[in-house]
């Protein structure tokens, strides 16, 4: 393969990897306070429909994104209110979000649907973008690319480096004693919450706005669930939330270049691709870390209700 | 200004009777503003919804044939959820169950002679094929500690594809002039209708019996009881003995069976052949219908019926009214988080406090 194919597969791998890599780093967040919430799918479906209509109605990307990311946190506050406010089941209220999310999805694209337009624009540096192979394979990929890479960075350095981190993660592991520390658990929680809202819609404005670009009713296909899956693979850390997808991006586009170039095999085993590989990769994962114990958040997925 | 939930010192069966139905009315209000917003009128949405389809004896046997699945698979699923375990991928093994019944109808067509066992004998393998599929999820869990979330969920995605495969390659009809899907079922592998060329058919019965023999095991039985125990205080559990890896197999194969039978009475009773596609989502429906129904079988009952008119009049609003189908899935959606919403009122009572979140 000449380098110039190369830096071709690499840049479509990254662009399959992106959406995963922002709503994981969301949900990773959320996690890390000890919320579970399965709704990423409802989210970042409502992402993707809303985002395309405010993208056509204002003619600007920039606005689609934004109005992605606000309906994605509108979605996360009623399931912040749900489970942090109300201690409802984490799990159920996430499956609630994601059949919610689906069919408001559906009512806000519906006029929108077979309309086109043109992807968001890739960076272009004269000079740097030109340059053989890795010109446009750094330089030249969209905006959604560039702050999926540098929301890895921030979330990876709030986490670890940040006071406000170590507190979040402290919640995450045991509510109660931070909560008699006298540190917002719920407030924290709540917000963690929003964030993965916000990333969650992001990710679904990427998919109708640079991806494919248009938007179909739910097309996001799955991809929610991957990116939660992707969490627990990639051991509640943002380093390797970016390596999973990446390798699960890889996945994606060998499925299509394999269905592209006719291989024996029926479309369907090659659509099945993605599924199975979160199956195995989870198995994989938890073959190797059959000693060293679980390294989910303590309190992942358990409420927490203050007493006195 | 802060939100403190206080423990309910008793619990009372009338506000957990109300709390299902007080959701139910709060969706509907917000349902009829959002259908004011889509330029219809309300109470005419209502109509339709609500009680057109209980109106007439086609549409109520619509009801029932609909109900009678989901109140199935629902059933099923509260095990797995009394047990605090989530099996929710029921539409995948709903599917394999109804892909490997009507293989058995397929394989045995145009068998002549004694055809008795083939009915039975594609529910069995309908059921079985359930049971399978959710032991996949329920073994990575058991023996590796896979969240059992997951990888039911993506073993959907699977099935489905599997069954596409099947519908438009080895089962097809070779003289269906290429049109997706198998021959149609013999007389015999056919659920006979209730009543002469009407809808309802005797899945429902199947159902029916089903859901009753699922109210007296959880309800009535030691199994039942470990089954409640186990989720309502594990600890508890694990010091009287019971073995929470026996119990996560058992829930996930009642679970399986469960929406592996509904399959393969959907596909034996409406069908009556295999086709790419056999499920409008009931799996995932019937989540919501489990919930509404606060888990209990007889509660599951009246949700289903409850779910399954809405669906009907989703379909009539569709086409008198030209309301969208997702406006429905919205619905259902905003219905299980206000019931979710509501449950925790019963256990809790709010006290706004003054002061700073905490």
């Amino acid at each position: 393969m000449s380098p110039d194919v190369i830096a071709m597969v690499a840049a479509t791998v990254l662009a399959a990897a992106t959406p995963l890599i922002i709503a994981g780093l969301g949900e990773l967040v959320a996690e890390r306070a000890g919320v579970l919430n399965l709704g990423v799918e409802g989210m970042m479906v409502c992402g993707a429909a809303v985002g395309f209509a405010a993208a056509v109605e204002s003619g600007s990307t920039l606005v689609g994104a934004l109005a992605g990311i606000g309906a994605g946190v509108a979605l996360a506050a009623a399931f912040g209110l749900l489970t942090v406010g109300l201690a409802a089941n984490q799990v159920a209220s996430g499956l609630a979000l994601t059949i919610l999310g689906l069919g408001l999805s559906g009512l806000a694209g519906a006029r929108y649907v077979g309309l086109k337009r043109d992807p968001a624009p890739h960076l272009a540096i004269p000079g740097l973008t030109d340059l053989p192979v890795v010109g446009p394979l750094v330089f030249g990929q969209d905006g959604f690319v560039y702050a999926g890479l540098a929301l890895a960075m921030g979330v990876s350095w709030f986490l670890w480096r940040t006071r406000t981190g170590l507190v979040l993660r402290a919640i995450g592991d045991d509510p109660a004693a931070t909560h008699s520390l006298g540190l917002p658990v719920r407030a924290a929680r709540f917000l963690a919450v929003l964030f993965g809202g916000a990333c969650a819609g992001l990710a679904g404005a990427y998919l109708s706005l640079a991806y494919t670009p248009f938007w179909a009713p739910a097309m996001t296909a799955g991809r929610g669930w991957i990116a939660l899956a992707l969490v627990v693979f990639a051991s509640w850390r943002p380093g390797r939330v970016v390596a999973g997808a990446v390798l699960f991006g890889g996945a994606t586009v060998l499925q299509l270049h394999a269905q592209a170039l006719g291989i024996g095999l029926p479309g369907q085993v090659l659509s099945a691709v993605p599924y199975l590989a979160t199956i195995l990769a989870l198995i994989l994962l938890s073959l190797a870390r059959r000693q060293g114990g679980s390294l989910a958040p303590a309190a992942l997925g358990r409420d927490f209700t203050p007493h006195r | 200004m802060r939100l403190d939930l206080v423990p309910r010192p008793h619990r009372s069966p009338l506000a957990e009777a109300l709390a299902p139905a007080l959701a139910f009315l709060a969706a509907v209000l917000v349902g009829g503003v959002a259908v004011s917003l889509l330029g219809v009128s309300p109470a005419a949405a209502f109509v339709v919804y609500f009680v057109a389809p209980l109106s007439e004896l086609w549409s109520l046997q619509e009801v029932a044939v609909k109900a009678a699945p989901l109140a199935l698979i629902a059933t099923g699923l509260a095990f797995c959820y009394r047990a605090n375990l989530w099996n929710i991928g029921a539409e995948g093994q709903f599917v394999v169950g109804g892909l490997a019944g009507g293989m058995v109808a397929i394989a045995t067509h145009g068998s002549t002679g004694f055809t008795l066992w083939i009915l039975p004998a594609m529910l069995a393998a309908g059921t079985l094929a359930g049971i399978a599929y959710a032991m996949i999820p329920a073994l990575l869990r058991v023996r590796l500690g896979v969240s059992e979330i997951l990888t039911s969920l993506m073993l959907v995605y699977v099935a489905e594809l599997l069954l596409d495969y099947m519908a438009r390659g080895p089962l097809r009809d070779p003289a269906g002039y290429n049109f997706p899907q198998s021959v149609a079922f013999d007389e015999a592998a056919r659920l006979p209708a209730l009543m002469e060329g009407d809808a309802l058919h005797a899945g429902v019965l199947v159902a029916l019996a089903a859901v009753g023999l699922g109210a007296v095991v959880l309800g009535r039985s030691l199994f039942g009881f470990e089954m409640r125990l186990v989720g309502a205080s594990p600890r508890a559990a694990r010091f009287a003995g019971f073995s929470a890896e026996r119990l996560t197999l058992l829930a996930f194969a009642i679970s399986g069976g469960a929406a592996g039978l509904a399959g393969i009475v959907e596909v034996a009773g409406r069908i009556g052949q295999l086709q790419p596609s056999i499920s409008p989502g009931y799996g995932f429906t019937a989540i919501i219908v489990a919930f509404l129904g606060r888990l209990s079988p007889v509660g599951i009952l009246v949700a289903a019926f409850v779910i399954a008119v809405t669906t009907i009049g989703g379909e009539a609003a569709q086409i008198d009214l030209r309301l969208p189908l997702d406006l429905t899935r919205a619905f259902q959606g905003l219905l299980l988080g206000l019931v979710l919403g509501a449950d925790v009122l019963t256990r809790f009572r709010l006290r706004l406090v003054a002061g700073t979140a905490r």
